[in-house]
Order: structure tokens, then C-alpha cells, then sequence
């Protein structure tokens, strides 16, 4: 195991690192400001924080009520690694067409080899400042770089208090640069306590141990801490394994200049396409049709399938592609040398069986919807359960597709019972059955008068003013028509205990003269329609 | 000869054999079409054309949002997938009690210009895809989507009107029980419905039903007597005088 470890030597490795990435992109799909005081909170600790709360004296770790007493602006938000881990995916795909072999460490910090990024960029800092910029134009400032031998050095480098945004510790120099840094960054808590009561106060004492020692004393856990103090961290990058290539390529030759032609010609390559997918029991689903003239000319194109792509189709799309959606004789200028198709996503072939009676399985659902994601954005496609709550615009929780399961199981733990939940959690003043079946997203202003067309008011004590008699779907009063029946009014108190957010209002279920019921809020002299009998 | 010697021995009234013949044919129809009948909503199988929802075809409803979950309804229970697509208002809550299946429920409240995309590649994946046509919809596109749902064995249901629906649904009466003049609240609705189909005869339909009853189900009203939410001896005397007192309104 020894020699195996002195034989790894440490690779030149840059890592780079965006401070706070939890707050950062908490704060942007929150649409707040980073400079405010914001916490992001996990079990009730504080995960990451901005430097605004930082200069208050909010610190990781500490529990939320503590944090708030020491920064009473503190804006406070959940900690949601889901959404965290999406907003950084469009850095690494960034990176990744900048260099290959990009590993991502954690969110918000990703490692890389340096060694060809710096042959092709002419140097580490050049590399450094070119990856830099990439992420300033997608809209991140501060990340900061750091290049030395072994990961664990460069993240050092990286995160090293001060206001360089590059550093670069020279080859062979990181057991220097780390020597008089302090034991925690090790973050090996219990390993750390014995080490300061042993009288080992930075990395470069605990490196100057004999490594033999280290490992009867400490385990392998604790020689590889003694590595990594000792600037011999052997771990690799280990980049993500970017998707296999599969592609078909057609070579004319002679070019050919008719389209059936060039349709004929790539048939059976679409066909040796295809079946080589489905004997990896895959489907393509996406692809791109590239097409080389004799003269040069290159033209490109992407294309989506609803479903997954034949043999057929793939000719079809690259006739389509020839005739650029105009007249045959108008496309082809120069004769075609070559045809490559590319798929640019696959997805495993099981999930797309058409099931026995017409509706395909859970994967495919969900490959489907994800596709109308790639349309409407991530929250244009929404799933339903019922929660808590007294109106019923409260009641419906509405979750994006795809982020369902750990959401749903906050809200409704019990969200298997479905529909009867109010047995389950009684909310006195909620709407009794049946239910509206147009619930208005907006609740909209509506206008209700007596028989002497004066204004209806509800009192301080609950009484009306006057019976209601007319009504109009609309403010303005247009199509003012006689009530044919009305109950209520059932007065709302909501959140009494807080000045801010307290509600007072009363509910009227009405009935117009089409014989369509309302449910409206009376709330401080204005009429509103909260959802509709239809 | 038995052919014979059956129809001397039975001599059935001719309104019966008629009927009974009308019923082969339909049966006979409905095989012959390359539709697939979809399960349907007891209640609603006299309002549509063949007793039953078809896949690849569309229907149409004038404006109740309760009738398009009347019709959601029978697909769902039978594990279908629904899709409502530019619908923000949709009451999921009444939905789930309406018998909606909420977990194979996707709604996309906003497609705004993207409706037809939307509306297509949701017809892809679910099967039954709800949905009101956004303001103006040109021929080429109704007629594509068209294509799409009955290539891929869809149900379209349109709040709305929609051209080559199999049957359009309105609700023609509607009246309340349960409330009055300051008092009482919402409880049971009784409903005439009219649904017109595109081919046949060009009488309209036309069914009582409850929508809902007191329980929040879809039955058809059975006959002028039937009370809301009692079936028999199963609802209380309170129940059942004000049904019958609102229902006395309706018929007089």
C-alpha cells in the first residue's frame, strides 16, 4: 500500500472554486441580491452564507435563531441541493468544451488536470484566466482558481484568504505552501484534536511525522490526511464520464448532386445506425445531421423526435435537412461529399415500449414531460397534491415536474390518502364539498349590489349592510344581472398574531342567472372571485 | 327451420327487435372503427356518440370545467395519464375528488406561444390531453393536431369550441341545492347537459345528470323524485327533504 501511494505522484491539478455557490444560486433563483444578508439553512444550521452575513458575524454551522440574533436583516432559505446542483451544471458544460476531463468536486467547485489545458492555452495562468472569463460571461464573478501539485493543495491555493483570483503554486513546491497552514483545513475533526493535543499545531508539523508511524497510529484514514499535508495527495482526477460518441459517417465519392440520391445513399448507414443503438437497447431520440458540400460548404442542423428515430426518419430528416425546407432544385448548389449523423440523445430502449393498452411506462412519461420542460422552462410543467390550507387556491400545492417526490413528502406526508385529506387534517373555515372546479390563479375583482343598486358591506361585527341582489363577473359591472342565491357571509380571520400578513375578510358562495355558483371574498369593501362552480 | 320456429313461438314486440337490431349495428360500428373505445363515465355514456370516449378523437365543452373532469374522470380511474395544458384556473382539489388521479396528472398552466408544440408533445406521452385553444388557432394547425391525436391514439378534450370534435358538451340548465336566500351553502347541482355529434343524427342528446351530487359523484338523475345524494334509505331525512323541496323549484 506504501509503495503503491509514493508511486502515484501527485498530478498538477486547478481547482476551481465559486465562494458561496449555495447562496449564489439560491440568491439568483430567488431573484435576490447577493449583497444581502442571506443564509442558507439546513436542518435548522446555517449551510453557506453571503458576505454580508459573514460581516455580521453569521458563521456556517450555527443554528438559525443564533444567526439571526447576530444578523437581524438575515434573509433565511432552505437548502435545496437539487436546485443548487442544476444551477452549476451550466458552468461544467461550459468548461467542458473549454478542456476535457473536468471533475466536479462539490457543487460550486470543480477540478481539472491542468497539464493539456495549459499546453493548449500557452501556460497555467493563461489556462486560468481564459477558464475565468468563461465563467464571467455566464454570469460569475468571483470564482477563484488555484494550481499546484494534488487536488487537495490547489484547493488550498483556491480558497486562500486574499484578493487574488488566481494563484498558482509552483511545481513541486506545495509541501512549502502548505506547511504553515492550519491543521483543520485537513477536516478530519477527531484527527485534528488528537493532533493539537499532541502539540501539532500546522500541516507542516504533522508532516514532518515519520509516515510509518502515522499509519500504525492513525489507520489508513490518517495516513491519507499525512499525504495530503504532506503535499503527496495521490488522488487523480477522475472526470466525468462525458456521453460515448455514436455517430454514421457517409463518404461519397464521387459527390453525389441529387437528393434521392444522397437519400438512397445514406439509407443503409441510418439502417447500421440504428441497429447498432438497438443492440445496445438504446434510442435515439435527438440527433444532429451535418453535411459536407465538394465544395466545403457545411451545414448543420439538430433534430428532435417525439418519440425515437427510425431508420426512416433518420432519411427523412436528412432529405428535409437537403431541401432546407424550399424547393428541390434550389437546395443542392454543389454536389454532396459527405453525410455524418450524430445522436445527441439516447435513452434506454425499455422505457420507450408502447405499453399493452396504449400508455407507455413511468420513464417514458417522464422523458415526454421532460421534453415539454425543454419548451415551457423547468417550471412550466407542473404536478398537483392537495395540502393545507383554507381557500382553495391554498390548497393545491403545485410542484415542477421532476422535483415532486422530496417536496410532495414536506408538504403532505400523507398525500397517499388522497382526496379525503381534510378528515385526516380538519381546517375549520375551509370551503365545504363539493369543490370549485375553476380555482382563479389571480383572484380577479368582482362587483355585487343590493336591490336598490347600492354597495354591500360587511360590519365590524359581521352583519351585512344590505342583501346582495345583483351581480357582475366583471369590476366595471358590465352584464349586471339578478342573484338567483346567496349564503354567507363567513368572516375569515387569517394570521391574526402578525400585523403584516393578517387578513380579515368574508365568504359568499353566490349563484348568478346562468346558474353558475361563485365563491367570493368581501375584504375591505372590494368584491373579489376566488373560484367558480362551472 | 329453428330460425323459423323461434320467431312463431316468441312474437316479440317490434319496438324490442328494433332496439336490439340497433344495438348489433352499433357494436358492429364500433369494431369496424380503427378507434379504440376508452373507458367512460357511467353517467356520460347516453351523451356520447357510441356510449363511450374514443381514443384519437376529440370533444368538445362549452365552458364547465366540471364536465371536461366528468369526462377526465373514467380514463384516469383507468390509470391514463391526463395532461391539462393552458388551463391556470383547473381546481385540482375538486379534480382529485371528482376521481381524477392526481399522481397521473401533469397540468402546463402557460404555454403561452409554444401552445401547439406543447399540446403535441404532451399528446405523445399521456392519454387524454385537456386544453383550451388559445385565441386564434389557424386551420393547418388544428388540422395537424388533429392528425397527431388520432396517430397516436389520444383523447383531446377541449373547453371550448374545436371544429372536428366528436361531440361538443354544454350544459344547457344548471340548478343548485342546498342554498337560498342567505343561508345554507353549495351542495349538489343537477345539470341538463345537450352534446351534439359531429356525424348521425342531428338531434342533440340530452341527459340529467348530477354534477355533483351530495357525496361529490357523477350520476345521472334516475327520475324526478331522485334526491340528491340519497340513494334509498342512505340519506338522512334532513338530506332528503331539501333535495326534494329544491327539486319541486326545478320541476315547476
Amino acid at each position: 500500500m506504501n509503495g503503491m501511494r509514493s508511486a502515484v505522484a501527485p498530478v498538477r491539478t486547478m481547482v476551481l472554486w465559486c465562494p458561496d455557490w449555495p447562496v449564489v444560486a439560491t440568491a439568483a433563483s430567488e431573484g435576490v441580491s447577493v449583497e444581502q444578508s442571506i443564509a442558507v439553512i439546513e436542518k435548522g444550521l446555517v449551510f453557506a452564507c453571503s458576505a454580508a452575513a459573514r460581516a455580521d458575524g453569521v458563521r456556517r454551522g450555527l443554528r438559525l435563531r443564533e444567526a439571526q440574533a447576530r444578523s437581524p436583516r438575515l434573509r433565511d432559505f432552505a437548502y435545496d441541493p437539487v436546485r443548487v446542483d442544476r444551477a452549476f451544471e451550466p458552468l461544467i458544460s461550459a468548461l467542458e468544451e473549454m478542456s476535457p476531463n473536468v471533475q466536479i468536486v462539490r457543487s460550486g467547485s470543480c477540478a481539472l488536470a491542468v497539464r493539456g489545458a495549459a499546453r493548449f492555452y500557452g501556460g497555467e495562468h493563461a489556462a486560468a484566466l481564459a477558464f475565468l472569463e468563461r465563467f464571467a460571461e455566464l454570469g460569475v464573478t468571483d470564482a477563484r482558481v488555484g494550481v499546484a501539485d494534488g487536488m487537495f493543495a490547489a484547493d488550498q491555493a483556491a480558497r486562500l484568504p486574499g484578493v487574488d483570483l488566481i494563484r498558482i503554486v509552483p511545481a513541486g513546491a506545495s509541501p512549502e505552501f502548505l506547511r504553515d497552514l492550519p491543521l483543520q483545513l485537513l477536516d478530519e475533526p477527531e484527527l485534528t484534536t488528537l493532533l493539537w493535543r499532541l502539540g501539532i499545531r500546522s500541516l507542516g508539523d504533522f508532516a514532518r511525522l515519520p509516515a510509518d508511524d502515522v499509519r500504525s497510529r492513525f489507520g489508513e484514514s490518517g495516513a491519507r490526511a499525512h499525504a495530503k499535508a504532506a503535499g503527496l495527495d495521490g488522488r487523480r482526477v477522475e472526470p466525468r464520464i462525458p456521453p460515448e460518441v455514436r455517430e454514421s459517417v457517409s463518404d461519397f465519392e464521387p459527390p453525389l448532386d441529387r437528393i434521392d440520391q444522397v437519400a438512397f445513399g445514406v439509407r443503409a448507414a441510418a439502417e447500421r445506425f440504428i441497429g447498432e443503438l438497438a443492440a445496445a437497447h438504446l434510442v435515439c431520440t435527438a440527433l444532429r445531421v451535418e453535411i459536407t458540400s465538394e465544395r466545403g460548404e457545411w451545414r448543420d442542423r439538430g433534430w428532435l423526435h417525439p418519440r425515437w428515430f427510425t431508420a426512416s426518419d433518420v432519411v427523412d430528416r436528412v432529405r428535409w435537412q437537403l431541401q432546407g425546407g424550399s424547393t428541390i432544385e434550389s437546395a443542392l448548389t454543389s454536389p454532396i461529399a459527405r453525410v455524418r449523423i450524430v445522436a445527441e440523445t439516447v435513452d434506454r430502449s425499455e422505457r420507450h415500449e408502447t405499453g399493452l393498452w396504449g400508455s407507455g411506462s413511468e420513464e417514458r412519461i417522464h422523458h415526454g414531460l421532460s421534453r415539454v420542460q425543454s419548451i415551457v422552462g423547468h417550471e412550466g410543467v407542473l404536478t398537483a397534491s392537495i395540502g393545507g390550507g383554507r381557500s382553495p387556491h391554498e390548497r393545491q400545492v403545485l410542484v415542477p415536474w421532476g422535483d415532486r417526490h422530496e417536496q410532495k413528502a414536506a408538504v403532505a406526508p400523507t398525500s397517499r390518502v388522497r382526496g379525503r385529506r381534510e378528515e385526516a387534517a380538519p381546517w375549520p373555515g375551509s370551503v365545504p364539498p363539493p369543490l370549485p372546479t375553476t380555482v382563479f390563479e389571480q383572484p380577479h375583482a368582482v362587483l355585487v349590489l343590493a336591490a336598490e343598486q347600492q354597495e354591500v358591506t360587511v360590519t365590524e361585527r359581521g352583519e351585512l349592510s344590505a342583501e346582495p341582489a345583483y351581480f357582475s363577473p366583471e369590476a366595471a359591472g358590465r352584464r349586471l344581472r339578478p342573484l338567483e342565491a346567496w349564503a354567507g357571509p363567513w368572516p375569515v380571520y387569517e394570521r391574526w398574531w402578525d400585523s403584516a400578513a393578517r387578513r380579515r375578510f368574508d365568504r359568499f358562495q353566490m349563484i348568478d342567472a346562468d346558474g353558475t355558483a361563485w365563491l367570493l371574498a368581501l375584504e375591505r369593501g372590494t368584491w373579489y372571485a376566488e373560484a367558480r362552480y362551472d | 327451420m329453428t330460425d323459423a320456429a323461434l320467431t312463431l313461438s316468441s312474437p316479440a314486440p317490434a319496438g324490442e327487435e328494433i332496439r336490439a337490431l340497433q344495438s348489433r349495428i352499433q357494436q358492429m360500428q364500433a369494431t369496424k372503427l380503427d378507434t379504440r373505445r376508452v373507458r367512460t363515465h357511467p353517467a356520460l355514456e347516453s351523451l356520447l356518440p357510441g356510449g363511450s370516449l374514443r381514443s384519437g378523437a376529440a370533444y368538445s365543452v362549452e365552458s364547465s370545467t366540471a364536465l371536461v373532469m366528468a369526462l377526465m374522470a373514467g380514463p384516469s380511474a383507468d390509470g391514463v395519464w391526463c395532461g391539462v395544458i393552458g388551463l391556470p384556473d383547473f381546481g385540482v382539489e375538486a379534480a382529485s375528488h371528482f376521481g381524477i388521479d392526481l399522481e397521473r396528472l401533469a397540468l402546463v398552466p402557460h404555454p403561452g406561444e409554444e401552445w401547439l408544440t406543447v399540446t403535441a408533445a404532451m399528446a405523445d406521452v399521456v392519454g387524454v390531453v385537456v386544453t383550451r385553444a388559445p385565441g386564434r388557432v389557424t386551420d393547418s394547425a388544428m388540422a395537424r393536431l388533429q392528425a397527431r391525436i388520432r396517430q397516436r391514439g389520444v383523447t383531446l378534450i377541449v373547453l371550448g369550441d374545436w371544429p372536428q370534435s366528436e361531440a361538443s358538451l354544454r350544459i344547457v340548465e344548471s340548478s343548485w341545492a342546498g342554498i337560498g336566500q342567505g343561508n345554507g351553502h353549495l351542495a349538489a347541482r343537477q345539470v341538463l347537459v345537450s352534446s351534439t355529434a359531429r356525424v348521425g343524427s342531428g338531434r342533440p342528446r340530452r341527459a340529467r345528470l348530477w354534477l355533483p351530487d351530495r357525496r361529490e359523484s357523477f350520476r345521472p338523475v334516475l327520475e324526478q323524485t331522485d334526491v340528491a345524494g340519497s340513494r334509498g334509505e342512505t340519506g338522512g331525512p334532513g338530506v332528503a327533504t331539501t333535495g326534494l323541496r329544491l327539486l319541486q323549484g326545478v320541476a315547476g
